[in-house]
């Protein structure tokens, strides 16, 4: 298991709003309160998914949804750089990402800090800290040797 | 399950018609109105024919609310909410309601002044309660554009192609226009590849050029039986048939971001009206950047996968080309309203009638129109012909 928990960024400002969790994503947020990064699994089939569902999509089972970590590492399915922002106070340019994690789901991130990447590059979690405790999963291009 | 292959369906469009477009300081229920009475007028209908209305994009209740506006209480309505694609979507919801005899005269219609209101937003509309604004919204990517950037970006990293290849789709709508006394960039001159390229980057690699315009309009088509359409006014244009797609609302679900829902509405639309890419004389597709008209060329089976690049090349989709594409001069440089899909179908029905002024595309005789909603997340294909 890759330590995950020893890299924060700081949260720009304005910190983004953040609406509250529900009965299906509070799970996952709980995790990030701990710097874990989650994806969900079914017992029944074991498959994963992401975001949080209320029914595995893979076997339409509705019991046994939990949400296990990840190795927070992966790769750049897909990128942009953005140059204009959709809230005020936002600075750009910022990289919007599709990550592919190694374990198959796909999050939308941001790579922080900003910097160039290239489809393919390796990836790897870091954190936002919220003010409410909560922390955004972002990535940054993979630092250490460490493989999983 | 197949569609039935190759019979058409019962139903035609017997009238079609614009709002004012452009910046119109006019409401959304004048546009929409203007839009019906017009596009009646050109069938040669009133408003008491109607018994059936389809819109979307007006208000909650949104065809409730223009069924009230026009003091009708129709037999049937629809107000599939599916963003741009909601009109071809509209069009088989519409034949199938003709055919099963529970509506006579449908009228299918859109209009915005997103323009006028300054209405529109880059990050889109959030609704706190869907697991994107949680998970997606907090990056800030712009909605939706972000979205086809990051797909063209996977596009020409795969098969190897140039943002300068991907601005013919931006160049060629700019070369119709030019020809299009109502659209938004008539008069503006040609655009080049080079123009698109160094215009003001927005979402790499897409810059405000590879983006549609923001202004007003609307438009509207009238829908009745094939029989009752040949006693009418205007040239009848056949619903030959019609395929629709739904596959994503997440940033995140769809694997592949190259391969759109349009490969399946395609396929169902074409085997339904028993044509292939090959008969098809004007193509309207949903060019809201220039990435979604490239992408939905190539999934609607135009070309084979990773050559859409190379086949829009040399002219082909521009006026005078093998493959005329978006001849009002598309979202890019006639019209966009957001939700554009109605136009789409306007268009198509000028052309077959030959209507179209200097853009008209000589004997066409099978139009598809193909709308995509949202963040690629929606997608239909009508197929329409001519009643030669």
């Amino acid at each position: 298991m890759t330590d995950t928990t020893a890299h924060t960024e700081p949260v720009p400002t304005p910190e983004p709003p953040v609406p509250q969790p529900d009965d299906v994503t509070t799970a996952w947020w709980d995790a990030t309160r701990e710097h874990r990064l989650t994806v969900q699994q079914c017992s029944a089939c074991q498959a994963v998914q992401h975001p949080p569902r209320a029914v595995c999509v893979a076997c339409s089972t509705l019991e046994g949804l939990t949400q296990v970590d990840v190795s927070g590492r992966g790769e750049v399915d897909s990128f942009t750089v953005v140059h204009r922002a959709p809230r005020a106070d936002v600075a750009t340019p910022y990289t919007i990402a599709r990550v592919r994690l190694a374990e198959g789901p796909i999050l939308l991130t941001r790579i922080h800090p900003h910097q160039t990447v290239s489809i393919g590059d390796a990836v790897e979690v870091t954190w936002w800290d919220l003010t409410d405790g909560r922390a955004l999963p972002v990535f940054r291009p993979t630092t250490s040797s460490t493989t999983t | 399950m197949s569609p039935t292959t190759g019979t058409g369906t019962g139903a035609a469009i017997v009238g079609a018609a614009e709002s004012d477009l452009g910046v119109t300081n006019l409401s959304i229920l004048t546009l929409q109105t203007q839009a019906i009475t017009r596009a009646l007028a050109d069938a040669g209908l009133t408003l008491a024919d109607v018994d059936g209305i389809a819109t979307t994009g007006v208000s909650r209740f949104s065809a409730t609310q223009v069924a009230d506006h026009l003091g009708l209480q129709p037999r049937w309505t629809d107000s599939t909410f599916a963003g741009g694609s909601a009109y071809e979507m509209m069009v088989a919801r519409a034949t199938q309601a003709i055919e099963a005899g529970q509506a006579e005269t449908i009228v299918i219609s859109f209009a915005s002044n997103q323009r006028s209101a300054a209405s529109r937003k880059l990050g889109g509309v959030t609704e706190d309660h869907t697991p994107e604004a949680q998970l997606e919204v907090p990056y800030d990517p712009l909605y939706p554009l972000s979205y086809y950037a990051m797909a063209a970006q996977q596009y020409l990293h795969r098969y190897g192609g140039t943002h300068e290849q991907l601005a013919e789709v931006a160049v060629a709508a700019r070369e119709w226009a030019l020809l299009n006394p109502a659209a938004y960039r008539f008069g503006a001159g040609p655009l080049t590849a080079e123009d698109v390229v160094s215009s003001r980057m927005i979402s790499s690699p897409l810059t405000v050029a590879d983006c549609c315009l923001v202004t007003d309009g609307g438009g509207a088509v009238v829908l009745t039986s094939l029989e009752r359409a040949r006693d009418l006014a205007k040239p009848v244009v056949r619903v030959l048939g019609y395929g629709e797609r739904t596959t994503n609302t997440s940033m995140t679900t769809v694997q592949d971001l190259t391969v759109t829902g349009a490969v399946g509405s395609g396929a169902d639309a074409f085997a339904r009206a028993g044509i292939t890419p090959a008969d098809v004389d004007v193509l309207e597709v949903y060019d809201s950047f220039t990435i979604t008209a490239a992408l939905s060329i190539e999934a609607l089976g135009f070309c084979g996968r990773g050559e859409v690049l190379d086949f829009i090349s040399g002219g082909r989709i521009r006026p005078g080309g093998d493959l005329p594409l978006d001849t009002a001069g598309g979202g890019l440089s006639y019209c966009h309203p957001g939700q554009y899909g109605v136009l789409l179908l306007v268009e198509a029905v000028r052309q077959l009638r030959g209507e179209a002024g200097a853009r008209q595309v000589p004997d066409a005789e099978i139009a598809v129109a193909h709308g995509t909603g949202g963040i690629m997340s929606t997608h239909a294909t009508v197929v329409l012909g001519a009643d030669r």
